[in-house]
């Protein structure tokens, strides 16, 4: 049953909340064992949520659009009274006060949160192996990772532990595993959704989006969280999500780009593989069956976004992540001073990619680097929305691969930074300019692991992405 | 006065003397914490004295997952200060200064770097000197740390005690420009900008709670030298008088050390009142990259035309512009009319001027006996009446000081606390009959007083006066007592 089904019936008072919670924290307790995708399973404040809203069902007062829909929250996004760790020991023993805004919506919306999803520790990775509390496995392959950061969502996702889930994006940590786990996932524009709450990688690039294992739900999930909130400054006002609205529009006249650089082109992305870009020109096909004009385009400085990105991220993240010094919460490792006891603390409470990206961010902001580090991502990050403008003035919607691969192994690639670090560059170009962008499955390669497709489009016009996913779903 | 301690007192020299041939060169950077209701980033109380830990939330704790929304007062009231010291007010951004600290919640402090709010003012001392204004820029105060054992240092303490209630608390940081060349014009230039953010509602301004904290930048050069000397960056200081002395000692140690060496270096320095010297902080070498960048949880400040045009419009009279005034309307000397202007008693004296009542007899009045706390019952129309009485003769000059005391503890009309007190004019020629007694009992004293020299005749005025205030147990007016004295010295 999808999200939209089981809402319907629990509102009816066809089906109890408490019943299709019970069903799925079942579920999770039989296979998360092998699987790891939560951190924490809040048995206890599901069953009363769920039924507090079949009280309130039985009583006849409203219930939200998500009435009884079970939810896997990423375990980055505040929740009162609950454990947010992030994946880290440095935030062990931590209890929010307070929720994200995000939390709240959906709490108000009626889904009911099961738990808390495991993440590459902060965030920080393409495969959740990089966590405090072990990797989190691809369901359609054990072997395999489900992608990162948002890996544990995504897989609660797949495994149908539960039909919705939120997740964060700050260079594809959405839309990647979404696209290695087989379902859909969506980074909304910079500022549709609220990121108070969410505990920040790099503030200028994160945000939060919605997983669902169809385009439907995940339109109406992103109805759901989007719009502006007066506690982050950097929301957008006066946004209308209307995701839902336009899933049967169709593609006919749509004018769609693929673009040459991230779609095989020559000096574009390296080690795409021959069976994701297979898919991504049969996806493409599609959509000009379904009335799209489709055309090539090429986006230069698309491929220039990943050496950017590792500039902007870790300085953001060297930065936002200087409070974990085990002064006021979390770990705390004893020292003879102040100095010596944050340094033990952030020695023993970070694992090594966030030591690693913390080093990175801090030489890339140092005296005397700054214009050749950072200040030039800056400028990389300018070129790159001049560039994406001028193209929306010819394309409506822009098509790419959503990974150069499917999944690959566990421990694959977790030796080597760098070929970790290259799986994010269709995705990344999305978060430096803010634009939205989706992915969603479309067939599977050579391995018979799931293969994303991505669709982008310009800032603000989230729901072009919903609109040509939906075209995408049916064809695929 | 509740603000700065008095500039000059007795055990402090006016102006020390750096040895012949050097030349003091100073900039300020003066912190000032901004009066607003909420803190910068979040709705936390911004108020001084709460028990700790009281006034704090997610945001200014910089918990987890906590945004900062700009408090959109503060800036207001930035721009006004900035207006106010003739800034240009220019698009701004918020900047990241990242330095590991406990008392910093997020350990980074959000601040203005390279796009600050103000730019490129100016500031007249009254001798109309003018001192240059860098820029005046918004930024968040840190919490307070109490280090318990280990003398108070951080290092060495026992334990260590945070107050977050401070942290988060809009400041607005003024930079002079290195244009200082006396300790006198240091202090005035302090005290001038702490009228002109009290004179604007931008803050209370009271260093006893730490509301305007002063840093100095010392450093010397040979007379005549246009260069800019290594400088040293003088902390902890907690009032004018230590301001004075923190500026003196460091610019001997500099001319000492450029004397039998090649001069100070670079550093950070924090005045120790007790020792009466500088001790070393952080040098050059070893001091922090703050590696800023820009804000990027906030989005930049565009303050349109309009708005600035409207603060313009609403800029209250500064105080150097209501000293100027006051003078011109009263007579009144420099220094009362700073005086005044700083109790903010300018609007009463010109009142009284207005009314036609003695100018010069109120500020007497105000300067000598008004130099209370809490005066606000005394308003401008009553204080003008008292004058006039005492002007016209209707009160004596001790029966206007008993008045306006009335005033100070209950307000009212001047006319009816003299009723109920019996004060009435005495009739001049119950004084001239009293005076002829005394003539007539004093007749050496009176020739004395008609025909002697100038000290003499001055000395006798004294002494017949005093008598008929004896007589009248200081009911008589002063002014008609001197008139009948001048009248009858002259046949």
């Amino acid at each position: 049953m999808s999200a939209l089904e089981i809402a319907a019936a629990v509102r009816s008072g066809e089906r109890s909340a408490l019943d299709v919670v019970e069903e799925h924290l079942a579920l999770i307790a039989q296979r998360d064992p092998e699987l790891n995708a939560y951190n924490l399973v809040t048995a206890e404040r599901a069953r009363a949520q769920a039924a507090a809203i079949d009280a309130a069902v039985s009583t006849g007062e409203p219930v939200g659009p998500f009435a009884g829909v079970p939810l896997a929250t990423k375990d980055n996004m505040c929740t009162r009274g609950v454990p947010t760790t992030c994946s880290s020991r440095i935030l062990e023993g931590w209890r929010p006060p307070y929720d994200a805004t995000v939390v709240t919506r959906l709490r108000e919306a009626g889904a009911v949160s099961v738990g808390k999803t495991n993440l590459d520790e902060f965030a920080m990775g393409s495969s959740t192996e990089h966590s405090a509390f072990g990797p989190t496995r691809n369901p359609h392959d054990l072997s395999r990772v489900p992608g990162g950061s948002s890996g544990g969502t995504a897989a609660s996702v797949a495994a149908g532990f539960t039909p919705l889930g939120i997740g964060s994006d700050t260079g594809g940590s959405i839309r990647q595993p979404a696209a290695f786990c087989g379902v859909v996932g969506m980074k909304p524009t910079y500022g549709v959704v609220s990121r108070y709450g969410l505990v920040a990688l790099a503030s200028s690039l994160d945000q939060v989006g919605p997983f669902a294992a169809n385009v439907t739900d995940a339109a109406a999930l992103f109805d759901v969280i989007a719009g502006h909130d007066p506690l982050d400054s950097t929301s957008i006002r006066d946004f209308e999500p209307t995701a839902q609205a336009v899933l049967e529009a169709g593609v006919d006249g749509l004018r769609v780009g693929v673009v040459k650089e991230l779609a095989g082109g020559p000096g574009g992305v390296p080690g795409l593989a021959s069976d994701v870009l297979a898919r991504t020109v049969e996806a493409v096909e599609a959509l000009a069956a379904a009335g799209a004009v489709v055309d090539e385009v090429s986006v230069p400085s698309s491929t220039l976004g990943l050496s950017a990105y590792y500039l902007v991220m870790p300085a953001e993240a060297s930065s936002n992540l200087a409070r974990y010094d085990g002064v006021r919460y979390g770990l705390r490792v004893d020292g003879a001073t102040t100095p010596e006891m944050t340094t033990a603390t952030r020695t023993a409470g970070f694992g090594t990619e966030v030591k690693r990206r913390i080093m990175l961010g801090t030489y890339a902001l140092s005296a005397g680097y700054y214009d050749a580090f950072y200040g030039k991502a800056l400028k990389v990050r300018t070129m790159m929305l001049e560039d994406f403008a001028r193209v929306y003035e010819n394309f409506d919607v822009l098509v790419t691969p959503t990974t150069p691969t499917t999944a690959f192994e566990l421990g694959a690639r977790t030796q080597d930074p760098l070929t970790m670090y290259v799986n994010d560059v269709c995705t990344i170009p999305s978060n430096l300019t803010g634009h939205p962008a989706i992915s969603v499955p479309f067939g599977v390669g050579d391995d018979g692991m799931p293969v994303g497709v991505q669709v982008l489009a310009p800032a603000s016009h989230d729901v072009q992405t919903f609109r040509v996913a939906a075209v995408l779903e049916a064809a695929a | 006065m509740s603000g700065l301690a008095p500039a000059a007192t007795a055990d402090t020299p006016v102006e020390p003397a750096l040895p012949q041939g050097w030349e003091l060169v100073v900039g300020l950077e003066v912190h000032v914490e901004l009066d607003t209701a909420t803190k910068l980033f979040c709705g936390c109380v911004n108020q001084f004295g709460a028990q700790p830990n009281t006034n704090i939330c997610p945001t200014c704790l910089g918990l987890p997952g906590s945004l900062p929304v700009m408090n959109e007062r503060a800036v207001e009231l930035a721009m006004i200060l900035g207006r106010a010291l003739g800034c240009e007010v220019n698009r701004s951004v918020m900047a990241r200064k990242n330095y590991f600290y406990p008392d910093m919640p997020k350990d980074f402090q959000t601040t203005q770097y390279d796009q600050p709010t103000n730019s490129d003012g100016r500031l007249e001392l009254a001798d109309g000197f003018v001192v240059g204004i860098e820029r005046a820029h918004i930024e968040e105060d840190t919490g307070k740390s109490v280090h318990v054992g280990g003398g108070g240092r951080i290092n060495e303490a026992v334990y260590s005690l945070v107050d977050y209630n401070r942290a988060g608390v809009p400041l607005i940081e003024i930079v002079s420009r290195p244009d200082l060349r006396t300790i006198e014009h240091a202090r005035n230039y302090v005290e001038e900008l702490r009228a002109i953010v009290v004179a604007t509602g931008v803050s209370d301004a009271r260093m006893e709670e730490g509301s305007i904290r002063v840093d100095a930048n010392v450093s010397v050069r040979p007379h005549g030298s246009s260069e800019l000397r290594t400088r040293c960056e003088i902390k902890n200081i907690n009032s004018l008088r230590s301001l004075g002395r923190a500026i003196e000692h460091e610019a001997l140690r500099h001319v000492d050390l450029w004397t039998t060496g090649t001069g100070p270096q670079q550093q950070t320095r924090h005045w120790d009142e007790a020792a009466g010297r500088t001790t070393p902080g952080r040098s050059k070498e070893d001091a922090e990259d703050y590696r800023y960048f820009q804000e990027p949880d906030l989005v930049p400040l565009e303050p349109n035309p309009a708005e600035i045009a409207a603060i313009d419009e609403a800029l209250p009279p500064l105080p150097a512009a209501r000293r100027a005034a006051l003078r011109e309307a009263t007579g009144a000397d420099a220094d009362a009319a700073h005086l005044l202007v700083e109790r903010g008693q300018d609007s009463l004296a010109m009142a009284a001027a207005a009314s036609g009542a003695d100018a010069a007899k109120a500020v007497t009045r105000l300067v000598n006996d008004l130099a209370v706390d809490n005066w606000s019952r005394v308003d401008a129309e009553s204080f003008a009446a008292l004058i006039k009485m005492e002007s016209n003769g209707e009160l004596s000059a001790s029966q206007a000081k008993v008045v306006l005391g009335d005033l100070v503890q209950h307000g009212g009309d001047p006319a009816d606390h003299a009723a109920r007190r019996g004060f009435e004019a005495m009739d001049t020629t119950e004084l001239e009959s009293l005076l002829d007694e005394l003539i007539v009992a004093n007749p050496d004293e009176w020739s004395r007083l008609r025909g002697g020299d100038e000290a003499d005749r001055k000395r006798m005025q004294g002494f017949f006066t005093g008598q008929i205030m004896k007589a009248t147990r200081g009911q008589a007016d002063g002014r008609a007592v001197a008139q009948l004295l001048a009248q009858k010295s002259q046949y």
